[in-house]
């Protein structure tokens, strides 16, 4: 019953968390753009969070950098069962314009398990929309 | 200071930093009392990348060192670089790339000014700025067809005409922001609340922001008369008739009030680069693929501050070297020191008031000091000595 209840919440209202893991900074404001009152993500729900205590989804952006790596695991680490994790960006994806540079990882997948995938450089904050929609209808499959 | 201090880490991830970055603040009670920075999060190697790619593919790299002032690096190298080739850009391609820096600023101060409100709570101010700055992105998606990293530049002009229609309609969306403008204004200046928690909070005077050698909206609201714009005029700046705006506030509110009033002054801009477009064309038709061997330095006024771009070539097809001094690097220091002094609840608003951009500004820096192999490090005096030796021997110039 109450798995039935929590499952349901999280599908309804799933909360958020905004990671920059050395993108360039296009894909972090498209991903606030998406929030804004424009194309308006919170009418899913959705709710940007500033803990990752809180957060159901992390939204990570950028190809992540050597230095970042550790504490996006711990970012990881932190939320809470069970999470998800939406890569946004083609750098997100696999490196993008970065792949081949010293410092990155070549995406977010080599670091922490990855669910959804948002290609594009920048996303547009339509594409975005699009992918947290797809997740969400994933998890209301799962949640049935 | 009898009483225990505290050290607070802020950082790398914070609601209050969009990107990752790490403060570390003494604590005495409140108030704060020593401040420092770490940066390097976002550091990807991209003036290494660089080396390895052709000039044009630089171009493509270089729009990505920072999303939010994408033009603003891309048209300080294409200014470097053409300035090695010696090219010539035409008229109408100059006044189309202003015309893309300008509304790059728009965007970015709306930006700017949104997530100020957010710092300080007054989240309906945020939502209102960020529903209108739509608007300019969807101008600028309309001349560029992208709305965040533009691909307008190419080496010796720009890739996109603006069609007459095209023309029409911006001048008409020029109105709407114009209006919305004046109540930013009102409210940015006039709003007790608002102002109550921006007054008296990040004081830099301006003899300490000269010493911290501070750039852009963050040094002209402490009073410093400075702007690349018109002091070493590039692109089309030249025909345009605007001023440089000033503010003696030195804190929080002067930056307020210096963006919002840059932001009429773009619209400005933006009109009178409307008005007087001139025809012909857009770029460059025949530019060599190598680059004769040399060097540029290019200053820019990016919305954040002069941004500075060397580039050194060695006559193959990719660059030898391209260094990047962006903006936030040079206020970062100062913003860290005009916290100390003020309270917990400030740091925020703080650090946000200079609009700070790490992924623009995480470079490595190794230090090399090996007497042996004949290196040292310089210290500022002896470099700025060097500086006036060089220029006194070579130019002429007594200082
Ligand atoms: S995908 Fe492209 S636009 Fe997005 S953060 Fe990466 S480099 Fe920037």
């Amino acid at each position: 019953m109450l798995k039935r209840l929590v499952k349901w919440a999280r599908v309804k209202s799933p909360w958020i968390l905004h990671f920059n893991s050395g993108a360039c900074n296009a894909c972090d404001i498209e991903i606030l753009a998406a929030l804004m009152p424009h194309y308006d993500l919170e009418r899913f729900g959705i709710l940007l969070k500033a803990s990752p205590r809180h957060a159901d989804v992390l939204i990570c952006s950028g190809p992540v950098t050597k230095q970042v790596a550790k504490r996006l695991k711990r970012i990881y680490d932190q939320m809470p069962e069970p999470k998800f994790v939406v890569a946004v960006g083609a750098c997100a994806c696999s490196g993008g314009a970065f792949r081949g540079c010293y410092n990155v990882m070549e995406g977010v997948d080599q670091v922490i398990p990855v669910s959804a995938y948002v290609p594009g450089c920048p996303v547009k904050p339509e594409a975005i929309i699009d992918g947290v929609a797809k997740l969400l209808g994933k998890l209301q499959q799962s949640a049935a | 200071m009898g009483e225990k201090t505290i050290r607070i880490p802020i950082g790398p991830q914070h609601p209050f930093l969009k990107e990752p970055a790490k403060f570390d603040f003494d604590i005495s009670g409140e108030e704060i009392i020593g401040a420092r920075m770490r940066i390097g999060y976002n550091h990807r190697g991209m003036e290494k990348a660089c080396e390895e790619r052709n000039y044009y593919q630089c171009l493509y790299l270089l729009e990505r060192i920072c999303g939010i002032c994408s033009h603003s690096h891309t048209t300080c190298y294409v200014q470097a670089v053409e300035d090695i080739l010696k090219l010539e850009v035409p008229k109408r391609g100059l006044y189309l790339r202003t015309l893309v820096c300008e509304l790059e600023r728009l965007h970015s101060h709306f930006l700017w000014l949104g997530v100020a409100a957010h710092e300080v709570g007054f989240d309906t101010l945020f939502m209102y700025v960020w529903r209108d700055r739509e608007v300019v992105m969807e101008i600028l998606e309309e001349i560029s067809g992208n709305r965040v990293n533009y691909a307008i530049n190419t080496i010796g002009g720009v890739r996109r005409d603006l069609t007459e229609e095209q023309r029409k309609k911006i001048l008409g969306s020029l109105d709407l922001l114009k209006k919305r403008l004046d109540y930013y204004t009102h409210i940015g200046t006039h709003e007790p609340s608002f102002l109550a928690r921006i007054q008296g909070v990040g004081k830099m005077s301006k003899e300490r922001a000269i010493q911290m050698c501070a750039v852009g909206p963050f040094a002209r609201a402490s009073g410093l008369d400075v702007d690349v714009r018109r002091d070493d005029q590039y692109a089309a700046y030249g025909d345009l008739d605007f001023k440089v705006i000033t503010s003696d506030q030195c804190d929080v509110l002067g930056r307020v009030i210096v963006r919002v009033l840059e932001i009429a002054e773009s619209l400005k801009m933006i009109q009178q680069l409307l008005t007087k477009l001139p025809e012909g064309d857009i770029a460059v038709k025949k530019v060599p693929r190598r680059v004769p061997a040399g060097f540029s330095i290019s200053r820019y006024e990016a919305p954040r501050g002069e941004d500075v771009h060397y580039v050194r070539s060695n006559g193959t097809e990719k660059p030898e070297r391209v260094k990047v001094r962006a903006p936030t690097m040079a206020n970062l220091e100062a913003a860290t020191e005009s916290i100390v002094g003020s309270f917990i609840a400030d740091i925020p608003i703080a650090i946000a008031s200079i609009d700070p951009c790490f992924s623009c500004t995480d470079r490595t820096a190794v230090v090399l000091n090996d007497k042996k192999k004949g290196m040292r490090i310089t210290t500022w005096e002896e470099l700025r000595r060097y500086g006036v030796d060089w220029y006194r021997k070579n130019k002429g110039i007594h200082f």
